[in-house]
Formats: structure tokens, sequence, C-alpha cells
């Protein structure tokens, strides 16, 4: 059975880049450990010499042109999007 | 059996008026999240007045909110899109509307279509169509909702691991996931994109044929396209069916099990060969779902971080931008999968869970394939049980998974597979039963879906 501590919770947050509220820390670290236990099941098989699924309708290098296609997409309707914006730049916090 | 063919060669208007109308009248049901209805009157003149036409000049219809489209917000049913303006549309919007079809509004659904009950949506839950106590299904709930309440003859909905398949069959209506790559996905809020699809929630099968030709096709927009295949056809002969017997086992409700016979009697005297097979790999199926799925849902969602576009948290430190955004923008059921993502993919448990995972994916591929050398379809219930009650399962996440330990074989072998209604439970809740076919028969599936419809 998979043991998830409090500490891997905090670890995998990071890694998720998620800031979790201490009850969710709570909740999680028991769903997670119900999950991982229920997907161990798997280290059953056998699958020795087996290749690795990478894709599943065996499609090979699909090329394309090497320019520019803007999809219709301009970029001021994609700076608009952003939360906050200055002279064409996406504003954010400092960094440090 | 079309039911698009009586929207046809009417006012537009008037069909957008009704399908409104019907959307409000059913607002207990919490399918729909937005209507659009200035840009749908605005289409629709546009028809009435003869400047757009097509197969569905005038058909009203709604697409599940993670479908890039004008005319409001497109959300994924979570906080963090709340006020998302789409700056462009997907192609398979973009391929309904050129035929004349309008989108009239946005379906709820699992946020960011993690989920399989439409409880995961940050605006509250679908209510089932059947009984209001019971779940919508998902993650196309919404949209297997308003197709079940005649508010329009076809919805869009995606399918990861069953969300299309699993509400289908949970509200009574036909629900089609074609082959991976037969629909483009571009403008669509990526999920998991190795078994990502495309797909419709229809009242009939042949209007779910004309949805599936038209939203069908290579586009440059998605390289994982595959070329022209889809083409509607018509059954050449008897099929060789396969019944998956893991499929039907005592754990499976009682009454899925006596739809499903009912339906095999009915293929056998249609003159079609059924036989037991087995899939061993069944069992495994959802296990390897759980570990690819989340790892891509990990890495896809990484683009959510309150800078580029979307809610962002108010903090001092980028850091914290970060983190605080993704905290409060994202469902339980997000971080859930996010984080078993991100513990599959990192390093020192990256070759038990998610490369075994994957080789455990290619022995279920062969077995598909081994079956397909003998079978034309293979069929299963789509569900293990009709509809469960509204928070029966939402404090186990387990429980919740197993709702679709049918669907996600074919997921994660690319396969086509419909959901067709097979009747009702005593307390009348409807069953489905699903279709499997090999990759790129999906029109002969439509066909054979046809067949027993006309039963």
């Amino acid at each position: 059975m998979v043991k998830i501590s409090d500490d891997d919770v905090h670890h995998l947050a990071q890694l998720s880049s998620l800031q979790l509220s201490d009850d969710e820390v709570v909740s999680l670290q028991s769903d997670l450990e119900n999950i991982l236990g229920y997907i161990e099941q798997l280290s059953e098989l056998d699958t020795t010499g087996v290749e690795p699924t990478y894709q599943v309708t065996d499609l090979q290098n699909v090329w394309r042109e090497d320019t520019v296609d803007d999809y219709g997409v301009s970029r001021d309707d994609l700076l608009a999007l952003a939360p906050e914006q200055l002279e064409n730049h996406i504003k954010v916090p400092k960094v440090l | 059996m079309s039911v698009i063919q009586d929207f046809i060669g009417i006012s537009a208007h008037d069909n957008v008026e009704r399908a409104i109308t019907k959307a409000r009248e059913n607002e207990s049901f919490h399918a729909i999240l937005h209507l659009y209805e200035e840009r749908a009157f605005a289409q629709a003149d546009k028809v009435d007045r003869g400047e757009l036409s097509g197969r569905l000049a005038g058909v009203p219809f709604i697409a599940k909110d993670n479908f890039l489209t004008f005319g409001g917000v497109t959300t994924a049913a979570s906080s963090f899109l709340e006020n998302f303006q789409a700056p462009l549309q997907a192609t398979a919007i973009e391929k309904l509307e050129a035929e004349g079809a309008i989108c009239i509004g946005k379906a709820n659904l699992d946020a960011f279509a993690h989920g399989g009950s439409t409880e995961n949506s940050a605006y509250g839950p679908t209510k089932n169509a059947i009984d209001q106590e019971r779940v919508a299904g998902g993650s196309s709930g919404g949209s297997a909702v308003v197709v079940a309440l005649d508010i329009v003859p076809f919805a869009l909905g995606t399918d990861t691991g069953g969300s299309i398949r699993q509400p289908a069959s949970f509200n009574g209506v036909v629900g089609v996931k074609p082959t991976y790559g037969t629909v483009s996905r571009y403008g669509v809020v990526a999920m998991a994109s190795s078994t990502d699809t495309i797909g419709v929630l229809a009242s009939s099968v042949d209007d779910a044929t004309t949805i599936m030709d038209i939203m069908s096709g290579p586009d440059p927009k998605d390289m994982t396209t595959l070329p022209p295949f889809f083409a509607p056809s018509v059954l050449d002969g008897p099929l060789k069916i396969g019944i998956i017997s893991e499929s039907m086992t005592d754990d499976v409700d009682s009454e899925v099990r006596s739809s499903v016979n009912g339906v095999v009697a009915s293929l056998k005297s249609a003159g079609h060969t059924v036989e037991e097979v087995s899939l061993p790999l069944l069992k495994y199926a959802l296990g390897i779902y759980y570990i690819v799925v989340p790892a891509e849902i990990s890495s896809n969602l990484g683009r959510y971080d309150g800078i580029r576009y979307g809610k962002r948290a108010e903090a001092s430190k980028l850091s914290e931008v970060y983190g605080l955004s993704r905290d409060q923008g994202f469902m339980a059921e997000n971080k859930r999968r996010i984080m078993i993502g991100s513990y599959v993919l990192s390093s020192g448990f990256f070759d038990a869970y998610y490369l075994q995972a994957q080789k455990a994916r290619t022995l279920l591929i062969n077995d598909f394939n081994t079956l397909f050398e003998t079978f034309d379809v293979l069929i299963s219930p789509t569900a293990p049980t009709p509809a469960f009650k509204i928070g029966e399962n939402s404090h186990d996440p387990i429980k919740m998974y197993l709702a679709d330990v049918m669907t996600v074989p074919a997921s994660l072998a690319g396969l086509p597979a419909i959901s067709v209604p097979a009747g009702k439970s005593e307390a009348g809740l409807p069953i489905g039963v699903q279709l499997i076919g090999q990759r790129r028969t999906d029109s002969r599936l439509l066909a054979l879906a046809k067949q027993m419809e006309n039963k």
C-alpha cells in the first residue's frame, strides 16, 4: 500500500504550482493514497519486452511548411486576454 | 428517423426562439451555462435572408462549454475561465456554422471535463433528464440532458474516457465517440491529448451520422487528425459481433445486463452472429487510464497560470500568483488529477507508474487487435449501472472512476465507440449499450446502431 505523507502532498503541490489550504492537504493526502493504491494493481502485469504506447493511429511525421500563420488571431486579441497589460507586454508582479 | 430535418426549410429565427424558450422552461436541470441569444438570432437572420445556407441551415445546437465559441464566455465550467472570451472558434464549431447550424449556447460539464457526473462543475451539478435526484453523467452531462429534453436536436461533447458515451447512456440518447483523430481538436480545451476526441450526442443515429460527417476530416491546425476516411454507409451483410464477457459479470447491475442481453437477442434475430469473447486486460484499463490521463492533464493544465488569460489571484509575488490562481481556479478533482499526474511523472516513480501504464496500454491494444481479426464489432454495457444519485459517489474518487470502467478501454486504444439506448430499468432510468469497432470503422458502427434503433 502506498503511503503519502503530509510532506509528500506539499512536495507534489509544489511540483504542480498549487498553493493548497491546510484542509485541502488533509483531504488530498487520503485521496491520493486511495487512488495510488488502486492504480498500483498494474504492477501485477508482466510487461517484460513490451513496447510502450506512444500513439494509437500509426500516423508518422506529419510535416508542414515552416511559415508563420497567426490562424486569424492577432497579437492584440491575445494580449487583451491577459489580466494586466502594459505597452504590448503582459504585466506581472515583481519576480525578485 | 432524422429530427434535424424538421428544422430545415422553416424560419431559422423561429427555430432559435423555440429552442431558447425551451431552454428557459427547463432551467431547473441546470444543463446550460450560457445562452448566446444575440449571436444566435443574428446567425438565424443570416439564414433567413439566404446569406447562410447548407446541410444544417437554421438548425440550433448547443456545445459543451469546453469548445471555444464566439457569442459569449467559454468557461470549461471552471471559475478560472469565468470571464474568458475566446479569441477564436473551434474547428468543429466553424464547420457546423459553415453548414448553417446555429450555436444557441453552452452546456455544463465537470470543470475541465474532469469527472463522470457533471457534479464537479464550478457552477453546480446538472440534473438527470429523467430523474432530477440523479446525476446527468459526465463529463458531457449538460450536452446529454439538452438533447434528452428536446431543447436541441444535437449537442457537441468531448470524450476522453467515456464523457460522451456514459452521459448518453444515463439520459437515453445516442452518443458517438469517434476514432481518435477523426475530428479536429483545435479550439477545444485540452484534457488528455492522447485520448481526447470530439463527438456528438443526438436523439437519432441518422442525425449523429450527419454531424460526424460534417465535423470529420483533417485539419492543418491539429496534426493528429487522420486523412479522410469517414463516409456514411449501410451494412453490407451480417456482422460477427463479440460480447465482452468481463463486462457482464455479477459486479454489473442486473438490469443493465438484461438490457444488453436483450440487445444480443435482437442482433441475433437480425441475422448477426454474437459470441462471447474475453478481454482479460479490461480489469486493468481503469488503472492504466488513471495514470496516463492524469499525467497528460498535469502537463496540459500547466498553461493555467493566471498570467496570460483567465483569473489572476491577488498576490504580491509571482510564485504566489501561480500557486493561488491555480488553487482558486481549479476544483478538487482538477487538483487530484494534476497531483496524481505530477506523482506518476516524477523521477523515481516514472518507470513504475507511467512507463508501466504505457506498456500495459500496448497489451490492451494488442488484445483488441486480436479480437478484431475475428470480430467486426464488440459490445458491452456503456456503464455498469444506470444514473446514480447526486452526491452518492462524490466523496469517493475511486467509486466515481468505476463508472468509466466500460468506456476507458476504447479511449486508450483510440477506437470508435457508440452508446445506443437499450431500454430502461424498472425505475424508468435509461440504459445504454456500447458498440466498439476497430479504428476507422465508425460508419459501420453507426450503420449497426441505426439498424438497432429501428428495432
